[in-house]
């Protein structure tokens, strides 16, 4: 026990003394956090936007203002004639334009149909898209709010409503899916570079010519890192719950439980690349090419896994992340228990015991 | 019964024989020398003693334990100096052997007397960090930690490689210190100037042993006749008796070139009469004792080992 001690002392002098890598295990957290929570943000606040108002009346006006206080919307310029708005498009500094037709109100006041057109520039087709929404529903609402009995006969109203996440807000996506990137990325890269690190400086051989064994090796390798990995992953719900707002709807026992259990299996993936290189240049690629670039694209952080080709929905099924993304989702943003995340539960569970029974077949109690 | 015996031991990489077919075996206290240059097979040979590598044949033992079935009762009871230096340089002087004697179940302080004489010099750096020692001074820190756990074997796997010739000297002192209070000891060098240091060698080259006897006793396995020759143009000196007919083998051995003749018939004067012929000045030549590397060079052109 004094020597499983002694190796897990080392361990954590290693850590502390390098900058580099205490630079990574705990700025990269910081740094995604704050990065994808304010500046990779799919929301918009203050799009520029162009009035072509035609009419001039208090209707037009009301519509007008309602837009701009939605915070949505910034008015960049008010325009005069249809030939304004393809000038002010090209120039790129609006991506909206609303345009009232002459008699807007005059149709509106007689219960006559009339109509706001909105262009969108759709060079950038997302923003296009959540624009014209905005607009709609705020246009829609103003409408609804003056004559709120009248209904238009023949309609179909369609009244949608954002569940779990009403305003539609960056930060419930993308936090959990963070916090699984970083853990990943700690725990599997760090553990397979000490471990390669050992190798290359020789200092492994001398290990393996002492009573230590491989099995304590590996788990005094393991045990500083699940510790730093576990307060990373503290750090990172703290800074989703304060700082972002991300609200912690589930049990916060859960979630630590099953943060745990997902740094327990990306320890076991790092121990696992380890086992098969012998730099640590290679165990960092092996770690960046395995495990972040699919976490980032095919785990549903970044891109939805329903509107993957069917190839990359099936290989979606065999990235860690995707359970533990939709497990920290379920608890934080739906305030899921254990009886309806059981499934990826099972899944992370099984794939570290997978993983741990494969280095341990590959430990080695001598060289090569 | 000796404390290494090694009995037709071979290990190949793939198709490579790194070690052919090699017996040996060290006695209870010795300080054992295996000599041969790089590539000989002597670190592959080491790692099978100390149970990092499994032999493809034969059979070896280690203070009475087989290297393959007890090779855990065998890590106890061996010190281990791999050849590249692998200590930690990121924990200092006394962590660094802090942490191998706990890994070995000991502390500093119970086997200090075991170090007491190597560390003492290394003390006043005990807070440095050990890479950032010299290359004498991370030897010997390598050398406490191989000590700290008192072995009963010691290998060292060419522990003076790229060490400054003043800490090498230092460091066979220590060896032959450690040595005297019976610790027995492998160490592998690939400098013939270190085997004389040693109780008894072995010269190994290209997996097998050549020979196995002592410093003394080898160099008189070399049989032929051997002169000194020195001339004022080296380079020409040596092309011309590389062509020379009488000529076995001729080496350069600092300013002298040591010449091996065909024949022990063929005398000092012969040999000047032909340099003189070639246009020579300033020659030299006189008969010498053969060292133990002329005689290493001798037994490693031969087509049968002399052992």
């Amino acid at each position: 026990m004094n020597r499983f001690i002694a190796f897990v002392k080392k361990e954590f002098f290693h850590i502390l003394r390098d900058r580099r890598t205490l630079l990574i295990l705990f700025g990269l957290p910081l740094a995604q956090v704050l990065l994808f929570g304010f500046a990779l943000t799919n929301e918009i606040k203050n799009a520029k936007i162009a009035i072509l108002d035609n009419d001039k009346s208090q209707h037009s006006q009301q519509i007008t203002n309602k837009l701009l206080a939605s915070g949505y919307f910034q008015l960049q310029e008010n325009l005069r004639s249809n030939h304004d708005i393809e000038r002010a498009f090209r120039k790129g500094n609006i991506k909206l334009a609303v345009v009232f037709p002459t008699g807007f109100t005059a149709n509106y006041e007689h219960g006559r149909s009339t109509q706001i057109q909105l262009l969108a520039d759709a060079s950038e087709q997302n923003t296009a898209i959540s624009l014209t929404n905005y607009a709609t529903a705020i246009i829609r609402d103003y409408t609804a709010e003056r004559n709120p009995n009248a209904q238009p006969p023949l309609t179909i109203d369609v009244r949608s409503r954002m569940v779990f996440n009403p305003e539609l807000k960056g930060a419930f996506v993308f936090v959990p899916g963070v916090m699984a990137m970083v853990l990943l990325l700690v725990s599997a890269l760090m553990t397979s570079v000490t471990i390669a690190r050992e190798r290359e400086t020789g200092t492994l051989e001398v290990l393996m010519v002492s009573p230590l064994t491989q099995g304590q090796i590996l788990l005094g390798k393991v045990v500083p890192y699940l510790l730093l990995s576990f307060v990373n992953g503290c750090i990172i719900i703290a800074l989703g719950v304060f700082v972002l707002h991300v609200p912690l709807n589930g049990s916060l026992l859960l979630l630590l439980s099953e943060t745990l259990l997902f740094i327990f299996l990306a320890l076991s993936i790092g121990i696992f690349i380890s086992s098969l290189v012998d730099t640590q240049l290679v165990a960092m690629f092996a770690s960046l090419m395995a495990m972040l670039l699919p976490t980032i694209f095919l785990s549903g952080f970044i891109f939805p896994i329903e509107s993957m080709p069917k190839p990359l929905q099936i290989i979606s099924n065999i990235i860690p992340a995707k359970y533990f993304i939709s497990i920290v989702k379920g608890i934080m943003i739906k305030g899921a228990g254990l009886q309806y995340l059981w499934q990826p539960t099972a899944v992370l569970i099984g794939m570290s015991l997978f993983f741990m029974g494969l280095s341990l077949r590959n430990l080695k109690t001598r060289l090569s | 019964m000796d404390a290494i015996i090694i009995e037709n031991v071979s290990k190949a990489y793939g198709e490579i024989p790194a070690v052919s077919d090699v017996s040996l075996s060290v006695r209870p206290g010795e300080l054992f020398g295996l000599i041969g240059p790089d590539g000989a097979g002597k670190t592959t040979l080491f790692k099978i003693l100390v149970t990092l590598l499994l032999p493809d044949k034969g059979r070896a033992t280690v203070a009475g334990h087989d290297v393959v079935k007890d090779y855990k009762a065998l890590r106890q009871l061996v010190g281990y100096m791999p050849g590249r230096f692998s200590l930690y340089p990121d924990l200092s002087v006394e962590e660094n052997l802090a942490f191998f004697a706990t890994v070995f179940g000991t502390t500093i302080k119970e086997n200090y007397h075991l170090i007491q004489e190597i560390y003492s010099q290394l003390e006043p750096f005990k807070d440095r960090r050990a890479g950032q020692l010299s290359g004498g001074m991370k030897q010997k820190l390598a050398l406490c930690c191989a000590l700290i756990h008192k072995p009963e074997v010691l290998f060292l796997d060419e522990p003076t490689t790229g060490v400054d010739a003043v800490s090498r000297k230092e460091f066979w002192d220590m060896l032959r210190k450690l040595n005297e209070r019976g610790l027995t000891t492998l160490v592998s060098t690939p400098y013939m100037d270190e085997a004389s240091r040693c109780d008894r060698i072995a010269f190994m080259q290209t997996g097998k042993i050549l020979a196995v006897d002592q410093p003394v006793a080898i160099t008189r396995r070399f049989k032929k006749r051997l002169y000194g020759v020195r001339a004022a143009d080296t380079y020409q000196l040596i092309h011309d008796l590389r062509l020379a007919s009488f000529t076995e083998s001729c080496y350069a051995f600092g300013e002298f070139l040591h010449l091996t003749v065909k024949s022990n018939e063929v005398t000092e004067q012969q040999i000047g009469r032909f340099l003189r012929e070639k246009n020579h000045r300033n020659i030299e030549i006189h008969a010498i004792q053969p060292g133990i590397e002329d005689t290493f060079m001798a037994l490693m052109t031969q087509p049968e080992p002399a052992a």
